[in-house]
This record gives structure tokens, C-alpha cells and sequence, in this order.
């Protein structure tokens, strides 16, 4: 029932937008919780202690651990464990004074609450709940500093929230305080977070270890991740150690190392799962909390609740500017006022909370009390803040971040920042971090890599990004062809008038040859960053996938048709050169192909030259017919004068020839065609292209039928 | 002499702190460090800082060295290089480097962007000519790839055709088929990468504090 409302929301897209998925899903459970109700029936107990901790709280966090963007991560990190620890520390002590304060007076009634409870019951409370929040975060493209140490506070807090419950806790069941033993439990605490940050180092470093030998058993490369991360957290959780940042730690570190050496499909798979049961167990504890909202005798008190709302409003805010005001000077880039808003305003409440006041000890007298009180403050910030972050958010007009900056000249040029920033550093005798990434780096690429990683070599991400480019192109180029069969027949005509040609004959040699290059370079290409994503979504990873899928089909219509259709690109995001219409050089030696068992960088020989294609601006209003050459039609230049492959290749950035827009060299396989096959159709390509139509057509560049 | 001295730097001190915007701290640290960079010389040359072992590292170190000398960074609007430069001048370029400060209007902000822009353009452009042609972005992409080991020329060849292209379609759009591109001019610098928020990225901390005494090694 829970899927089907799922689907159902994700169908009402819009009301997400501005009504954020957790307000839906806990009226949902209000809804449920109505009816239970009304039949008189009692609620399940699903939540026990145990059951939460071990079985629900681990996927929330692996799935919040493994999709946080480990760059900024790291180069955030101290800012962001500041906030999660010491602004912890500052909202529990802050909170929870406060209400031991309140409940001295006598008018509330609630003296009894003593003041390790109100400590245990402001732990509670400060268990910030990113999900809501950060999906408004990403809609309206903030800044992504705000966005990451939003992130990170809400992870580490968790951890830290779940340590000092446990700690006080303890605390508050026994009846003798010696100070000793407080002491001694806030050394505690240090050495709980460590160890467990030592345990999940541990395991990432095993997972990442096995993974470099799971090369002939890809069928379990998921289940080695699963269960390496949640034994890091069941050992943790053993040694009384926290788990949360010993899962958390295994992820963050092994995700690097792991995404490298895992296969494609096991890589998608990983995602996938770790997506689902993070959306699973989140989803179920918002509902449950519905539907405990109604069922539940609730013990109210007017006073107690009000103060606690105020408070941790307060405190938190209060917490931000301070905290903000400390360390804005140790950031490249200061937090102004409306980032310091949004990041207090958007502490929401929310399934770590409420299962924590639940799963109090029942030896607490007021604990009625609390479990009202934290549905209340979930309630109010998940429903009011989370509703009005959005507008207010926009209102205040808070810095933002363009996040789809994949061009190469983008990449180049931070690459170029980076390492002029460095030198001037060194020059001037200063550390920063960019030196510490520096080292971090080689160290890597020197030990770490060659331990964990199976085929290891070291590559620029300027280098990645590139063949991401290239595999989106190709992409795209499978996409449209795959659309061009209905149109086949009619523009038969119109091709063979144009000209006369023949079909490309491909050879079944041929094809078989090009379907185990495809395979062999597509599988090696890894998209290396993962977006940022909101809860319910997965980044797009699935390209190199898809072209898989695709080319199948493709690959057989090509052969059927031999034709496709141009239209105009006006994805002018991507241009890649395209060289004049040369033929293609033969002279490529069709050995190179061999070597396309690869890895990442050797893969870039098998590209003819690598160089580039541009797809262009074709505009014909009559569907002009461009004959397919999809794989076959690697132009080589060999020009050994780069300024004339420039400007030969120039003219096309501006026109239509027809081979040219399917010059993906980014099939290698054309090599494996006969030259005489290549000679034949260069010739068949007019040199002049289609008229130059001047409607805009904003449209894919091979024209798709069904759009 | 002391106290005359004395009375005279800090002068000079404040003079370069009012024309390029540090204080007058940092400029004091900044001297002690051209001091020791020059062995207490009073001109910089090329060889000083060729000699330090962290910038030996660095991938586009001939670049970074070379700014200091190029002319155009020095606020002239002359072309050309120093064979050696002075204090002022050493100021000067890591001006560019300042963060700026947190309330800047729109505008300042927008120099500033400029500014550091201009850094990188200059870094490219070699020759003077007021453009980067498809030559001189192949060299510096061939120097940021190449602490990356083994890749072939043919890579940094394609990425950097990749990236012209990318510049001249997004900046000029269609050509017609006698036209080709001659490379990239300022403006068109500026244009593409307006969004990678550069004044808030490519930034120095110039500490307060004496910088000498916190650093490893030379």
C-alpha cells in the first residue's frame, strides 16, 4: 500500500514542489491512523528498539552516506563537522537547560522531569532530518556550499544524536551522578566516534580490497558492498562504538575505490538497492509516525510543548549565528546572512527523531510526554518550515550554484584555477587545502590505487569528463537513430534522388566486431561523478547502459535502412570538432582495436585519434535523408597541420554534411570496415549540403518521428 | 638609519597597501617572504623561483612563474615580459589573488571576476596577441594532464579541439563556410566561463600572521 501511494505521488509532481514528500507521507499515515482508529484496532508495533536500530536506521544512512558528493565533502569538512558536532552539543545543552528551566516552574506541572531527561529528550530533538530539505535545496540550485554542509550536518548529527542517546540514557536510568562517571562518559563519546571511525575505515578499505578481486564473480559485487557495510555497522554496534559514523565512514571511503573496480551493471544495481531501501525505510517511519499520531494516548501539556518548539527554534538559530560567526573566517567563501537562514531554518525534524522517542526506556515516567512532544515539533517543522522554506528560500534570493557545468572548457579551467592557486600558495609559503588535496592525491594514485584498484591507472578528471561527453553523444546519436525507421520508406525516395547510393553493406564480421568494441568501451567508461540527487531519484547513470540497449536495435535498423534523418543540434552544449570530409584514414591500424580490453586511458587509443565529433546545426525542412554511417564513419584527419584540420573542420560547425553529423568516432568499429566500403560512400556525399533553413527548429539533432 | 628606514618602508607599505588593497600586515609579510624568495636581493628573477621544491610539482609551474613577469598582469598595458621584477610588482600580481570581501557590490565583484580572468587568459596567451589559438590551449592542456602520467598526445590534442569548438559554439554560433575561428578572445573567455564563480574559487588566503615561520621547506 505504501508503494502504491509512492507511485502515486511521484505522479502528482507538482504538489511535491511545494509540499515536500514527508508532509505527504505523513498525512498519509494520519489518514491510515484515522481508520485504524475508527476500527478500534491497534497499531502494529512494528518499531521495537531493535528493530529500528538494526534493521531500519542502517539503509537511511548508507543511502544519505553513499550519494553525498565526496568532493565538496572533503573540501568542506571541517565547516561541516562543526556544525554537526559542535552544533549538536550546542542545540542539547541549549535545549535542554532551557526546559529543566521551564519545568521548575511550577505552573507546567512537569517538575519531575529531572534534568538527565531533559537532556535525553533534547538529544532527541536535535537529530536533523535532511530529506525534505535538501530536495528544496536542489530545486531551487542553491549554493552549493549551503547544500553540502546541510548534508553533512544533518549525517554527522545523527551519529552524534545517536551517541549522546545512548549516553544519556544510561545516564538518566541510574540513580547515583557521580561526576566521575559523567566524565568518563564524555570521553566515552570521543572514543565511541573514533573507534567507530576506525571500524569504518576498516571496512571500507576490505570492501574496496574485495572488490579488486571480484572481477570473474560480478554477479555478487552488490552483495559484497551490502554486507561489508552493515557488518562495519553491526560490529560497531557490538563493541558499543558508534555505528552510524562506522557505516557512514565505510561508505564514504570505499565508494571511490569500489565505483572503479565494480562492473557497470553491479555498479547501477548497487545504486538502485541502496536507493530503495533507504526510500523504504524512510518512507515506512514517517507513515508509521502518522499513524502513532492518531492512535496513540497522547499525554499533553500545553506549556512543556509550546517551550520546547520555541527552543529549538531559537537554539538552533541562535547556534547557527554563533557557530557561523566562528568559523566564517576559516572559509574560502563566508556564509552571508540568507545562508546562514537557510541552514537554520532548514532543520527539520523527522524519522531519527521520532524513532528515538519512541524507543525510550519505559522507564521514563514522562514518556508520553516526550513521544507527544516530538511528533509535535516534527509535525510543526515538517509541515510549516517545510512548506514555507521554498518561497522564503527564493524570496531572500540566496546564492546560488549553476550544478550542470559539464562542458570541458569548465573542467579545464577549475583544474587550471586549482593548480594556479596552489603554486601562488607555495610561492607565498602558505598551506591550504588544495596542498593537502594535492598530496592526498599522489599518495593515492601511488598506494592506495594500487592496492584496491584492479586495473589502475590514474586518470584526470578533465580526461573523464571528456569520454563521459563523448559516451552522451553517442548516446544521443543511438537515440535518434533508433527513431528513424518509420520514416525510412518514405524518404527512400527522397535519399536516392539526392543521390545515388547504396546502402552500407556491412559485413557480418563487421557487425560482430563492432558489437564487442561497443561493449568492450562502453562497459569500461564510468561516469565517475554522480549528481546530486534528491531522495527519490537516482542519478542519471544509466547512459552507458542505454546505449547498450539501444545499439542492438540500432545496429539492425542501420543495416535495414541505411538511412536516417538530420535535423538541426541545437545541443550546442556539446561540439566536438569535426574534421572536413576526409576520408577516413586507413592508415589507422585496425590492430589498435585489440587493445580494447582496457581500462579507462587505453581506451582512448581506440578512438581514432580521439578527436571529437560536432554535431551541427542541420536544418532541412524537407527531413533531409542523411545516409547512416553510424559506425563506420570515422573521418580521420590526418592532418599534420593543426591549423588547417581547424579550419576545414570550422566550416562544419556551421553546416550540414551529410556524413559528417554521424561521424561519431566514437565507434571505433568503423575500422573494421573495408576500406572500399568507406572510399565508396565519402564519394557518395555531396559536398554540399541541405539549404540552410532558417527556422530555428530547437530539436534533436536526427530528427526523432515520434516527437 | 634604523628608524629612518623604518619610517620609510612603512610608508611604502601603506602606499602599496592603498593601491592594492592588503594590509598593511600582510604586505609586511608578503616582503619578508620576497626577501627570502630573492635571498634578500632586491629584484626577483626567474631563477628564484624556479628553486622552490613545492612549485617544482606543480603541472603549469612555467606558467605561474611567467605570470609574474608578463607585463599585462602588472596593470601596464604594455606587452611583453620582465627579466626581473620588484617588490611592487610581486604585490601587484597576487592582488589579484585577494578574496574579495564579503559584502562587495555587483559591480566591484564583477571587476574582480574580470581580473582574475585576465589572470588565466594571460596564462594562455603567450604570444601577445590578445587571443588564445587552438596552439597555445593544446599546450596548457597538455602541461595540466601530463602529471597524470602516460597520456598520449593525441588526448590532450582532442580535448583541447573539443574545447575551441565548445568556445565557438556557444560563443559565435553559426559561421559561414569561409570563416574560421581564430581563437578565443577575451570577451568570449568571459562568456563561457561566467558561471564557474571564480571570484569566490580563485582566492589566496593571505594570512595576518608571519607566514615564515608556518611553512615547511622552501
Amino acid at each position: 500500500m505504501k508503494n502504491a501511494a509512492k507511485s502515486g505521488f511521484n505522479v502528482y509532481h507538482k504538489i511535491t514542489v511545494w509540499v515536500p514528500e514527508s508532509c505527504l507521507l505523513i498525512s498519509l499515515g494520519f489518514i491510515v491512523g484515522g481508520v485504524m482508529h475508527a476500527v478500534r484496532k491497534e497499531p502494529p508495533a512494528v518499531v521495537s528498539s531493535n528493530v529500528f536500530f538494526l534493521y531500519m536506521l542502517p539503509p537511511i544512512i548508507l543511502d544519505s552516506g553513499y550519494f553525498m558528493p565526496t568532493r565538496p565533502f572533503f573540501e568542506n569538512m571541517g565547516t561541516v563537522m562543526w556544525f554537526a558536532v559542535v552544533g549538536a552539543l550546542w542545540n542539547i545543552m541549549g535545549v535542554g537547560i532551557s526546559l529543566f528551566a521551564i519545568c521548575q516552574i511550577e505552573a507546567f506541572g512537569v517538575q519531575d522531569i529531572n534534568l538527565e531527561e531533559n537532556l535525553l529528550f533534547a538529544t532527541i530533538l536535535s537529530a536533523v532530518e535532511p530529506v525534505a530539505v535538501l530536495s528544496v535545496f536542489e530545486d531551487i540550485s542553491i549554493n552549493e556550499q549551503l547544500y553540502i554542509v546541510m548534508f553533512g550536518e544533518c549525517l554527522f548529527n545523527d551519529a552524534v544524536t545517536v551517541v549522546l542517546y545512548n549516553l544519556f540514557n544510561h545516564v538518566a536510568m541510574m540513580e547515583v551522578d557521580e561526576p566521575a562517571v559523567i566524565l568518563s562518559d564524555i570521553g566515552g563519546f570521543f572514543v565511541v566516534g573514533l573507534g567507530g571511525i576506525f571500524f569504518g575505515l576498516l571496512f571500507g578499505f576490505l570492501t574496496a580490497l574485495t572488490t579488486r578481486f571480484t572481477g570473474k564473480v560480478r554477479e555478487i559485487e552488490p552483495l559484497v558492498i551490502f554486507m561489508f557495510s552493515y557488518m562495519a555497522y553491526l560490529i560497531a554496534e557490538l563493541f558499543a562504538l558508534s555505528s552510524i559514523m562506522a557505516i557512514l565512514t565505510c561508505t564514504l571511503s570505499m565508494k571511490y575505490y569500489v565505483e572503479e573496480n565494480v562492473s557497470q551493471r553491479s555498479c547501477t544495481t548497487i545504486r538502485h538497492v541502496i536507493k530503495m531501501a533507504g526510500s523504504v525505510s524512510e518512507t515506512l517511519m514517517f507513515f508509521f509516525l502518522g499513524v502513532v499520531t492518531i492512535t496513540m494516548d497522547h499525554e499533553w501539556n500545553w506549556g512543556y510543548i509550546l517551550f520546547t518548539l520555541f527552543f529549538t527554534l531559537f537554539w538552533r538559530f541562535l547556534g547557527v549565528l554563533v557557530l557561523t560567526l566562528i568559523i566564517n573566517p576559516f572559509r574560502k567563501i563566508p556564509f552571508n546572512f540568507q545562508d546562514q537562514f537557510g541552514l537554520a531554518y532548514g532543520g527539520l525534524r523527522g524519522a531519527l527523531s521520532f524513532a528515538l522517542a519512541f524507543t525510550l526506556p519505559n522507564s521514563i515516567a514522562h514518556k508520553k510526554l516526550f513521544i507527544t512532544d516530538t511528533i509535535a515539533v516534527i509535525i510543526f517543522t515538517v509541515f510549516i518550515q517545510g512548506i514555507t522554506i521554498r518561497p522564503l528560500l527564493k524570496l531572500m534570493n540566496i546564492r546560488k550554484t549553476n550544478w550542470n557545468l559539464e562542458t570541458i572548457n569548465v573542467e579545464i579551467h577549475k583544474r587550471l584555477m586549482e593548480h594556479t592557486v596552489a603554486g601562488i600558495e607555495d610561492l607565498c609559503g602558505q598551506w591550504s587545502h588544495y596542498r593537502w588535496k594535492d598530496m592526498f592525491v599522489k599518495f593515492n594514485n601511488r598506494f592506495i590505487r594500487k592496492i584496491l584498484i584492479r586495473d589502475n591507472r590514474p586518470e584526470s578528471s578533465i580526461v573523464s569528463l571528456y569520454k563521459k561527453l563523448e559516451l552522451r553523444n553517442a548516446m544521443e546519436i543511438l537515440d535518434t537513430m533508433s527513431g528513424d525507421i518509420s520514416a525510412a520508406p518514405s524518404l527512400m525516395s527522397l535519399h536516392e534522388e539526392r543521390k545515388n547510393t547504396s546502402k552500407p553493406k556491412f559485413l557480418t564480421s563487421d557487425v560482430a566486431n563492432m558489437h564487442e568494441l561497443l561493449s568492450k568501451n562502453m562497459y569500461k567508461i564510468r561516469q565517475r561523478t554522480v549528481s546530486y540527487t534528491n531522495r527519490h531519484s537516482l542519478p542519471n547513470n544509466n547512459i552507458a547502459k542505454e546505449i547498450l540497449m539501444r545499439r542492438h536495435t540500432t545496429l539492425r535498423r542501420s543495416l535495414r535502412s541505411g538511412t536516417f534523418n538530420a535535423t538541426n543540434s541545437t545541443r550546442s552544449q556539446k561540439f566536438f570538432s569535426l574534421p572536413g570530409g576526409q576520408s577516413l584514414n586507413s592508415g589507422f591500424p585496425a590492430g589498435r582495436f585489440q587493445h580494447t580490453d582496457l581500462v579507462d586511458t587505453e581506451s582512448e587509443t581506440a578512438y581514432p585519434s580521439n578527436r571529437p565529433t560536432f554535431r551541427h546545426q542541420q536544418r532541412s525542412s524537407s527531413k533531409a535523408v542523411i545516409p547512416l554511417r553510424p559506425l563506420n564513419n570515422l573521418r580521420e584527419d590526418n592532418e599534420p597541420n593543426e591549423e588547417m584540420h581547424y579550419r576545414t573542420s570550422h566550416p562544419k560547425l556551421k553546416f550540414r554534411h551529410s556524413g559528417h553529423q554521424t561521424s561519431r568516432r566514437y565507434y571505433g568499429t568503423s575500422r573494421s570496415c573495408s576500406d572500399a566500403d568507406y572510399e565508396e560512400q565519402q564519394s557518395r556525399l555531396p559536398p554540399h549540403g541541405w539549404t540552410e533553413d532558417p527556422q530555428n527548429n530547437v530539436q534533436h539533432p536526427l530528427m526523432r518521428k515520434p516527437h | 638609519m634604523g628608524a629612518a628606514q623604518s619610517e620609510g618602508r612603512a610608508q611604502m607599505y601603506q602606499d602599496l597597501a592603498d593601491k592594492t588593497g592588503f594590509s598593511t600586515e600582510q604586505i609586511r609579510n608578503l616582503h619578508s617572504r620576497f626577501q627570502y624568495l630573492t635571498q634578500d636581493e632586491d629584484t626577483l628573477r626567474r631563477e628564484h623561483l624556479e628553486n622552490l621544491t613545492n612549485l617544482a610539482l606543480n603541472p603549469i609551474k612555467r606558467q605561474i612563474i611567467e605570470a609574474f613577469f608578463d607585463k599585462r598582469n602588472l596593470g601596464q598595458n604594455e606587452k611583453g615580459c620582465l627579466q626581473e621584477i620588484g617588490f611592487e610588482e610581486f604585490v601587484t600580481v597576487l592582488s589579484v589573488f585577494r578574496p574579495p570581501k564579503p559584502r562587495t557590490a555587483e559591480d566591484k565583484n564583477k571587476t574582480i571576476k574580470e581580473e582574475k580572468l585576465r589572470f588565466l587568459f594571460n596564462m594562455h596567451d603567450t604570444d601577445n596577441d590578445g587571443v588564445i589559438t587552438l596552439d597555445e590551449y593544446r599546450r596548457v592542456v597538455e602541461e595540466l594532464l601530463s602529471s597524470y602520467g602516460t597520456i598520449e598526445a593525441e588526448t590532450a590534442k582532442a580535448i583541447s579541439d573539443a574545447a575551441m569548438l565548445e568556445v565557438a559554439s556557444v560563443t559565435v554560433g553559426r559561421m559561414g563556410p569561409d570563416e574560421f575561428y581564430e581563437g578565443i578572445t577575451f570577451e568570449q573567455f568571459m562568456q563561457i566561463l561566467k558561471d564557474i564563480e571564480i571570484e569566490t574559487k580563485m582566492n589566496v588566503h593571505f594570512w595576518n600572521l608571519d607566514t615564515r615561520t608556518m611553512h615547511c621547506g622552501k
